[in-house]
């Protein structure tokens, strides 16, 4: 047997034995995912998020939205009852990178699309404290005035292609002149709008 | 999960656990002495040496009463691959179980208010009722309808007793259970600016405000044939396409001169979620109620 003065001396030796011992966890919990039905293949009748609303994504993540909003509805009463059916990993199937959050300061937005319209959407961002006069989300006054060019929306749709999302063909020829001169305010309530809404599996209460 | 996956979970996880188990007795039993003593690990860093004692018995137990919790769990629940545990337990089982639950406790409770009509619901003895309403107001409504719905630039006050799609019982729960979208269109091209203008102050002579009465009577044909058919002839509106009155001087976009412009310049397109898949029948009931009674008093 090896023993614990030759490992402590042989920093190669460690590290080998320190990967075998670290990813015993993930080759239980994290790999058999890669296979299983439930993780891997999509809701049923699940569509894809459009040009635009790919680029709202982008906006939610570079805003940081997924700070302080998860887009996790876990399965507890409480939460179901406020947001709607739990989520599944089948519908996450197409999210690079998913937007699952760990840490709700405002709510949880799984299934925000369709809830308030895009006038309260976009009045709640330029300032939130004009609707809900206790709130402390920030305010978002320069999406108003940014427009997208839409030069990279066929490139990150492709990349989302080898990533497994079916985009089509004629969607990525169509992506620049879907997005170009758009708000990116615009972009971003489209984005919440598709939140939940990209299937209607879970709609019937 | 297939039943190579399965065994792969279980065959790793279990190894783990009896790999820690070796390495804990192993390690000990390798102890060149049991006791306390002065002797170090043999090497030194900047003068700190390291005492080459074992491991403190209670420290010792402690790691095997882990090694035992772990072994009991994944008896009980599930955790080797589809072994669902001796207690069967789920994660939407026990969402289930809390749901029903909530249901044998509360159904009951909105059953009793289902029955009564929302006049009764007005009444002081049925309090707790209006009261569940104005909660599933203040979580769902309130967030575009403000706190007890006086509304917001953009979002209809329901205090006012003026309705754009009405304001009886049937009709908020038409409202409630499948939204509502407005669509007043946009005119600029219609009307061009010189008829913006002229009927702009059109709208002002409806409500009685100061306006160009020249102007306004120039507009007057064109609303009469562009406008009546959903503002009505005299202006009061209707209902059944949510088109506002405009001869009281409430304004949901604001009345000025500048804001009623752009309105009739850029249309407006007002939207009421629906609710139908968010709150249940009864629970909708309890709101109608809460909403009427804003306006009663």
């Amino acid at each position: 047997m090896i023993k614990h003065e030759t490992i402590e001396k042989n920093a190669g030796l460690m590290a080998i034995l320190i990967i075998i011992v670290i990813s015993a966890g993930g080759l239980a919990e994290i790999v058999p995912l890669f296979f299983k039905d439930s993780t891997t293949q999509p809701i049923q009748d699940m569509r894809t998020y459009t040009a635009v609303e790919l680029e709202g994504r982008d906006i939610y993540i570079r805003e940081g939205c997924h700070v302080c909003h998860t887009q996790m509805i876990r399965p507890f009463r409480a939460e179901t009852e406020r947001y709607g059916h739990f989520s599944t990993a089948n519908e996450h199937v197409w999210e690079h990178p998913f937007l699952w959050g760990s840490k709700r300061t405002g709510p949880d937005l799984a299934r925000v699309g369709g809830r308030y319209s895009d006038d309260w959407q976009r009045a709640h961002l330029y300032n939130p404290r004009d609707v809900v006069p206790t709130s402390k989300m920030p305010s978002y006054p320069w999406l108003f005035e940014r427009r997208l060019t839409g030069d990279q929306t066929a490139r990150k749709m492709e990349v989302m292609r080898t990533l497994g999302v079916p985009y089509t063909d004629e969607q990525i020829a169509n992506a620049k002149s879907d997005v170009q001169g758009v708000y990116e305010v615009d972009a971003l309530v489209a984005y919440l709008q598709a939140l939940g809404r990209t299937h209607t599996n879970y709609d019937v209460r | 999960m297939s039943a190579f996956w399965s065994a792969w979970v279980t065959v790793i996880t279990l190894a783990v656990i009896v790999g820690c188990t070796w390495l804990l007795f192993a390690t000990r039993k390798s102890q060149p002495h049991q006791e306390l003593t002065e002797e170090t690990v043999g090497h030194s860093f900047d003068g700190i040496e390291e005492l080459d004692n074992p491991m403190p018995k209670w420290w010792f137990q402690m790691f095997v009463a882990t090694v035992v919790f772990g072994l009991v769990y994944l008896l009980l629940y599930p955790g080797l691959g589809n072994f669902k545990g001796l207690l069967g337990w789920t994660s939407t089982g026990q969402w289930e179980e809390e749901m029903a639950y909530a249901e044998e406790h509360y159904a009951p409770v909105f059953q009793r208010f289902a029955q009564l009509s929302v006049d009764e619901l007005q009444q002081p003895e049925n309090a707790e009722g209006l009261r569940i309403g104005q909660r599933l107001f203040a979580n769902n409504c309130s967030v575009c309808h403000g706190v007890g719905g006086v509304g917001f630039y953009g979002f209809p006050n329901l205090t006012d007793g003026d309705w754009l799609w009405g304001g009886s019982e049937e009709a908020i729960k038409t409202t409630l259970h499948n939204g509502r979208m407005g669509a007043m269109p946009a005119w600029a091209d219609v009307l061009g600016e010189d008829g913006i203008r002229d009927m702009t102050h059109y709208v002002l002579s409806l409500s009685n405000r100061e306006h160009d009465a020249a102007s306004a009577e120039r507009a007057q044909p064109q609303f009469a044939s562009l406008c009546a058919a959903c503002h009505m002839p005299d202006g009061t509106g209707m209902y059944a396409l949510g088109a506002p009155n405009l001869t009281n001087d409430n304004w949901l976009y604001g009345g000025s001169f500048e804001q009623i412009a752009h309105t009739l310049r850029h249309g407006r397109f007002g939207v009421m979620p629906a609710f139908s898949g968010l709150l249940s029948e009864d629970q909708i009931h309890l709101v109608t109620a809460y909403v009427m009674s804003l306006s009663n008093d």
